[in-house]
């Protein structure tokens, strides 16, 4: 029993996997507007209004068809943590969340999307699990039923330890903050009456819905 | 009516401003606006900044003008009072301050029209949205490593009533580095307004009390070292100094 709750600011990265940048592709890195691969760790920012909890039904914003799902891990800050080191990184966590973070589609990483990561409800998130070891846990995202994606969180660019310490760099994270520790590039989509199921082994479960679209 | 948020004598304050302008305690304590400790003005729930929200600016940044809200979000870290310590790392090369008004949210509102949106305003404050740029990369740009880094979002010191404000789209905005008057414009200069700014972020999401946006800057960035003393002022609404720090200054322990 863990408890520690997410209480604070929630931060995504994205590009934090090997098969999303090979996605990406080095050419696109490369060229404009990137102009060059990511140097520090590319962060997002979900705000309070994004959270919703297991079980919940999300609405789509105004417009919008599809959401991508990226399924993810978070670790959950247990104390305000600022310069750690690879060594003390992970006594910061208090636990561990399942995550959908929703995006409306968007292809390009160029400019902040608020309107995409932000709506209300676009972070379903689990309750807060023990720390389990991270190097090679499958997190497997079924949408009505079938499985559309298993990512092994082996495939990370930084693993949670080496996130932590180039984050808390110039930025303290804070008691019930969340780092999720990335989503796959264009990762899977539901649309409106999808049931989504997000699961990883020792982790548990976080079901959710899409609700509708707003006309 | 002007509200601030110290920290005097074991314990956090909410203030007001008194007519001679010194700080006044509830219990009736008068005390000079140097000798406190401020806070933020309210403590941040949400917080929005706009890239490029001055055709000036996105002009000396060789920008087109965006055709949406180029907005982004910060998180608490990066929130500090009035007569606070910024620091500028060792190897930064540009670090440039932003003068901007803050408008503070006071109603909880979704898909507020543009005629309502002026309704969901609490009032106003200064925010002092410094970047460093040397960290700027092409991903979410401006990028978290530019924008919110702890400490770099000097707010403050007073939250002034909406009612106080009646024409917030008429206000000039000036900077001074150590005295000297390095960027001036004016809030009409804004390309999305406060109003259009409250429409087009509850189109997709709920803004509640305590939210804040920071409007953006006009142009006349500088860089600024340590020991430099920068005042950001918005007409009508206060002025907020921050002084920066170098790493060996920011990073010595007593």
């Amino acid at each position: 029993m863990i408890k520690q709750k997410v209480s604070g600011t929630v931060y995504g990265v994205v590009l934090n996997d090997h098969a999303s940048v090979r996605k990406i592709g080095a050419d696109a890195l490369a060229a404009a507007p990137y102009k060059g691969a990511p140097k520090a760790p590319a962060m997002y920012i979900k705000p309070a209004n994004t959270r919703v909890a297991c079980g919940a039904a999300v609405n789509l914003p105004k417009g919008a068809k599809t959401v991508e799902v990226g399924a993810t891990i978070g670790l959950v800050m247990g104390r305000a943590a600022a310069r750690l080191t690879r060594a003390n990184a992970l006594d910061a966590v208090a636990g561990i969340v399942l995550a959908g973070d929703l995006s409306l589609p968007h292809d390009s990483y160029y400019r902040p999307a608020i309107r995409e990561k932000c709506f209300d409800g676009s972070l379903p998130i689990g309750s807060v699990k023990p720390l389990v070891d991270l190097s090679s846990l499958v997190i497997t995202t079924k949408i009505d039923g079938n499985v559309v994606e298993q990512r092994s969180l082996a495939d990370l660019v930084r693993d949670p330890a080496q996130l932590l310490v180039d984050v808390s760099e110039f930025m303290t994270l804070s008691q019930g903050d969340v780092l999720l520790v990335g989503v796959s590039y264009m990762a899977p989509q539901a649309g409106a009456g999808s049931q989504v199921k997000i699961s990883a082994e020792g982790v548990g479960s976080l079901q959710f819905s899409i609700a509708g679209v707003q006309a | 009516m002007k509200r601030g948020r110290i920290a005097f004598q074991g314990a956090i304050h909410e203030v007001t401003q008194a007519a001679d302008g010194r700080v006044q305690l509830a219990d009736g304590r008068l005390l000079n606006e140097a000798d406190v400790s401020w806070l933020p003005p309210v403590v941040p729930g949400a917080v929005f900044a706009l890239g490029l929200n001055y055709a000036d600016h996105a002009k000396e940044l060789a920008f087109k003008a965006p055709e949406v809200p180029l907005a982004f979000l910060k998180g608490p870290n990066t929130i500090i009072g009035h007569r606070a310590k910024t620091r500028r790392p060792a190897d930064a090369t540009y670090m440039h301050y932003e003068c901007e008004l803050a408008v503070v949210i006071g109603k909880t509102g979704y898909q507020v029209s543009k005629a309502e949106a002026m309704e969901m305003v609490a009032g106003y404050t200064v925010a002092n949205d410094y970047a460093i740029r040397d960290y700027l990369e092409n991903y979410y740009r401006p990028n978290l490593r530019v924008k919110n880094r702890d400490g770099c979002t000097p707010l403050g010191p007073w939250l002034v009533d909406a009612a106080d404000v009646p024409n917030p789209m008429a206000l000039k905005l000036t900077t001074r580095v150590n005295g000297k008057t390095t960027q001036q414009g004016t809030t009409s200069d804004m390309i999305f307004d406060i109003a259009t700014l409250i429409e087009y972020l509850t189109s997709f999401m709920t803004l509640n009390p305590g939210d804040i946006i920071l409007t953006g800057t006009p142009e006349g960035l500088a860089d600024v070292k340590a020991g430099d003393v920068i005042e950001t002022e918005v007409e009508g609404v206060c002025c907020l100094i921050n002084t920066i720090d170098d790493d060996q200054t920011y990073f010595a322990t007593v």
